[in-house]
């Protein structure tokens, strides 16, 4: 099931959603006026969107509108998706051209860090290449046992050390058996941490220096992974992980739930940085690749083309 | 970022009011459009902001308040105690059981910290001397199970489980063996699950159902944005649920969802998670947590000034 048709079942079964209160909030408007800006305004805050890039979207749509000699409100879906994906759109790809790449993954705890490394392994499986996971996160109860699971459902191999042990030295030697075994990919675990907390913090600097260190030619992404319900304080996790452990991008999860994660909006504004992937769901084929075409028509999908995405996204 | 600095901006606000003196509607108005911007930064819900400012620009414009001689600071005040009322009074305990065990069900989205928040109360349960038993339920995450185990023995506390099983017939078991054994709390942990995800929560219903708790604590991230309301919504309107859990409170949120939360279900946060270690759990208090909400260190000091 796709995106859409996830995000789809969703909306049937809430009336609060961004999506069916804009769309709902545009059918209620004959002309284009000031209040329909500020009635979307107060939509885009209640998506996550946050206070600022809210009113900078809708200072772009009121320019839009009036460059464009725009009349009819349902013609603002259009221009409102050209937007948002406009601000969302490039540096999709992963990079992961040498043997072998390297992969961290990070973020605070709980948004889905282990199962998307997982799914991750089990797509770039299908892909044919050969992928180790390093368990770094020695800290948590039982996340050595999770990822293990994963790994077996990916296919992937497993480096792992003792729970409690170093997790820069997990890192090590998960570079070194991809080294040693010809892997294309390494992807590593990390333990969840709270942004704010400095030293959790400077392990994972500590970390970034050791595949620095150990694979200074490989080429590397360090992905952050959010959780769409997270409000306004994924922007500070975004930052402060960023200059920590130099983000290469970012993987919205649990996107299965409401068409949330308008924060990523803010994030792509102040910090630059792309979504690369989104998860939506816990099995092992529910991640897919971003694309922010489609993402801005799941946050503003018109209630009436329900029927036409069934056909499209099947 | 304008979301670290709302007590600044609320600070902000409130100082332009002071600097006027005598206040007259208008004066109101701007700063209480301010104050609902800077709770919006926060994630406070939309409508929960809204109608929140309502209340108190009710309160704000009357006589009492334009013709005292420090009109700033009574609106200040209002702020105040508005937002205390709205998280609630003092705090709230677990519901007692007419005859033990006492039952408490943990629910709530995925990763937002129930299974270690089911561990961290065995804890200080056991730590009151109390005879917890922890019951495990999550029968769906990978490793869900161990990772529980793993709590319990760190606590000290012993785990109640029968693998991949069905969930209610574990939980209905697992109440047995607690009368059985002289267990006085059995606390049972659950998958993670999306509000909209309908068989799985037809699982939580029919798990109290089957027990039934005495209590059923929905945990919730307080770094939630908006949709901690749809959430709340939800999982009350199917379960009653009777409190709350608040987690991961050590980090930088301001926590707007609490607000929401207690704003939409009426039921009180009964703990507050501030930490990944077990001990790591506190008794839940408004007061504070309006403060830290309203950054009221610097509020306080303006009303004192004022
Ligand atoms: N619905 C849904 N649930 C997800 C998704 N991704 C992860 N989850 C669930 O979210 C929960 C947390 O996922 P984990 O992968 O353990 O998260 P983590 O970031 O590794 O957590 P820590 O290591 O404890 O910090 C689990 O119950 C997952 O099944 C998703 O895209 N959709
Ligand atoms: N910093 C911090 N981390 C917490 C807190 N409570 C839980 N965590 C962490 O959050 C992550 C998720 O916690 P879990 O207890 O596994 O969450 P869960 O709701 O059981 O997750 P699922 O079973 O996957 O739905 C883990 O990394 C915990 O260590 C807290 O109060 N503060
Ligand atoms: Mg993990
Ligand atoms: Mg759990």
């Amino acid at each position: 099931m796709g995106l859409f048709s996830k995000i789809r079942d969703g909306l049937k079964k809430t009336r609060e959603s961004m999506s069916a209160s804009v769309s709902a909030m545009l059918n209620s408007f004959t002309k284009i006026d000031e209040s329909l800006f500020e009635e979307l305004e107060e939509l885009l805050i209640m998506g996550d969107v946050g206070v600022e890039t809210a009113g900078r979207v809708c200072e772009e749509l009121r320019r839009k509108v009036k460059e464009q000699g725009v009349k009819d409100p349902n013609d603002v879906y259009d221009l409102l998706r050209t937007i948002v994906a406009d601000m969302l759109r490039g540096g999709e790809e992963l990079k992961i051209g040498t043997k072998p790449s390297v992969i961290l993954v990070i973020g605070v705890n709980g948004v889905g860090k282990t199962t998307t490394i997982g799914k991750l392994a089990a797509l770039l499986g299908s892909q044919g290449k050969k992928v180790i996971l390093g368990a770094a996160d020695t800290f948590r109860a039982a996340a050595i046992e999770q990822l293990e699971v994963w790994a077996q459902r990916s296919g992937a191999e497993l480096v792992k050390q003792t729970q409690g042990s170093d997790p820069a030295s997990v890192v090590f030697d998960s570079i070194a058996a991809a080294k040693a075994r010809e892997a294309d990919v390494v992807i590593c675990d990390t333990a969840g941490r709270l942004h704010n907390k400095k030293n959790l913090m400077e392990e994972l600097s500590k970390i970034s220096r050791v595949i620095q260190r150990e694979a200074p030619d490989a080429d590397r992404e360090v992905l952050l992974v959010l959780d769409a319900a997270t409000g306004q304080n994924a922007v500070s996790q975004a930052r402060e992980f960023q200059s920590a452990a130099e983000i290469t991008g970012i993987v919205l999860t649990k996107l299965d739930g409401t068409p949330k994660g308008g924060v990523v909006l803010s994030i792509r504004e102040e910090l630059g940085l792309p979504v690369k992937f989104i998860g939506v769901g816990e099995q092992v084929d529910d991640l897919q690749t971003f694309d922010a075409d489609q993402f801005a028509r799941a946050l503003f999908e018109r209630q009436e083309e329900t029927n036409e995405t069934d056909h499209s996204d099947a | 970022m304008a979301f670290e600095n709302l007590s600044e901006k609320l600070s902000a606000a409130f100082k332009r009011l002071r600097s006027k003196g005598k206040l007259n509607e208008s004066d109101v108005k701007e700063a209480m459009r301010e104050v609902r911007l800077a709770l919006l930064e926060a994630d406070v819900n939309y409508k929960v902001a809204k109608d929140f400012v309502a209340k108190v620009s009710e309160r704000a414009v009357g006589n009492e308040v334009m013709e005292s001689l420090t009109p700033a600071q009574m609106v200040i005040k209002i702020v105040n105690e508005e937002l205390t009322a709205l998280m609630g009074g003092g705090e709230t305990r677990l519901n007692s059981p007419s005859s033990p065990p006492a039952v408490v069900l943990f629910c709530g989205l995925q990763g937002s910290g129930k299974t270690t928040h089911a561990a961290k109360l065995a804890l200080m349960l056991k730590n009151q001397g109390h005879r917890p038993l922890l019951v495990a339920c999550d029968v769906y995450r990978p490793a869900a199970i161990q990772q529980l185990q793993v709590l319990g023995s760190q606590a000290g506390v012993p785990v109640f489980e029968q693998g991949a099983g069905d969930p209610v017939k574990i939980s209905r078991e697992a109440v047995k063996h607690a009368k059985d054994y002289g267990n006085d709390f059995v606390l049972i942990d659950t998958a993670g699950r999306l509000q909209i995800d309908e068989a799985l929560m037809d699982e939580l219903r029919r798990i109290k159902e089957a027990v039934p708790p005495t209590d059923i604590l929905l945990v919730v991230d307080a770094m939630t944005g908006q949709e901690a309301v749809n959430v709340a919504k939800s999982f009350h309107e199917l379960l009653d649920i009777t409190g709350v859990v608040l987690t991961k409170l050590d980090g930088d949120a301001r926590g707007g969802a609490a607000l929401s939360v207690r704003a939409v279900t009426g039921r009180p946060i009964k703990f507050a998670g501030i930490g990944e270690k077990l001990s790591d759990l506190e008794v839940f208090h408004p007061d504070r947590m309006a403060s830290r909400i309203l950054g009221m260190g610097d509020v306080l000091t303006l009303i004192e000034d004022a």
